[in-house]
């Protein structure tokens, strides 16, 4: 193939791309995880916090190491996509949730 | 999503190369295609999970089985291998096989480490009775956590089989695409551990 790889652009990543995906995924995990070993916090902060970190994680290495972006037609293809998928996952496991906890309040 | 590699060629190149970069694109959209179909599946295995979380009939509880120290290990066994994937599929894209050989195998060593200490896992909970016939809970942890580590599983022995293909056919416009998308379902599945980590085993324990 060609040799001249020069201009690797943003969307397809470089090895300081990953190692910042490495390094703040490593905090966003270390983190939560001490937060739950140590106890001694309130337990909705904990919750909050935990929750809201695996989200940044998430769209962390999906930009990162995914290469998700809403630059190129292909990247917007795939993140239009992406985002269909969450709202149908938002109904299934949001309504799931809300109707089996009612359930269980009403028939408990 | 096409390599770099790929776009440079049609830059380079007479027409027909246009279409093999297109069907690079064409691929990977329909990978992405299947990677939300399986997640879906996810999705509804962390519905069922959420659901009989508490339906422990008598059996223990998250609480009092989930080893943290253990399940951040593997957390980072599988980060691990995401980035040393990432690196073979910057190794690719330089057209560097010996580069992509040696991160792919470090990639496996990673997954391998990680499936391993998952059956580990499994088979001490099952020794002690506590297995998915224990309680609604845990047929539901065995059967979230499970499907994930069937898909590093599988995901294994799709790197077995690039390894050949790296050996015996190299890079070419065949190879290339299967080692992309094999590094979407990696970092995929990647992505539902981190899920898993999260909502089954930090919030089990609070």
């Amino acid at each position: 193939m060609s040799t001249s790889t020069s201009h690797d652009g943003g969307s397809h990543g470089s090895v300081k791309s990953y190692v910042m995906g490495l390094i703040l995924s490593i905090v966003l995990t270390v983190i939560p995880f001490g937060m739950v070993m140590n106890g001694g916090f309130d337990e909705t902060a904990v919750i909050v916090t935990i929750v809201i970190m695996a989200v940044l994680q998430v769209l962390l290495q999906l930009i990162l190491f995914m290469h998700m972006n809403l630059k190129t037609q292909e990247g917007r293809d795939s993140g239009s996509f992406v985002f269909f998928t969450a709202v149908i996952l938002t109904l299934i496991i949001g309504g799931t949730v809300w109707i089996m906890y009612h359930l269980n309040i009403n028939l408990m | 999503m096409a390599t770099d590699t790929m776009t440079n060629q049609h830059v380079a190149a007479h027409g027909g190369h246009e279409e093999h970069h297109d069907m690079t694109g064409l691929k990977m959209y329909g990978f992405w295609i299947y990677l939300m179909s399986d997640l879906i599946i996810f999705g509804s295995l962390f519905a069922t999970y959420a659901v009989l979380h508490n339906g422990t009939a008598g059996g223990p509880t998250s609480k009092e089985l989930f080893e943290l120290d253990f399940v951040l290990i593997e957390t980072f066994l599988l980060l691990f291998s995401s980035f040393t994937y990432g690196m073979a599929v910057l190794a690719m894209n330089k057209d560097r096989l010996a580069q992509v050989k040696g991160w792919l195998a470090v990639t496996f060593l990673f997954g391998a480490g990680f499936v391993g200490m998952e059956i580990y896992e499994f088979h001490h909970l099952i020794q002690e009775g506590f297995g998915p016939d224990r309680s609604g809970f845990l047929s539901s942890f065995f059967g979230l956590v499970g499907t994930h580590g069937l898909h590093v599983s599988f995901g294994l022995l799709w790197m077995l089989v690039m390894f050949i293909q790296l050996f015996t056919k190299g890079l070419t416009e065949k190879t290339r695409p299967r080692i992309l998308c094999l590094s979407l379902f990696w970092h995929f599945l990647d992505i539902v551990w981190i899920c898993v980590f999260t909502f089954v085993y930090l919030m089990g324990v609070l």
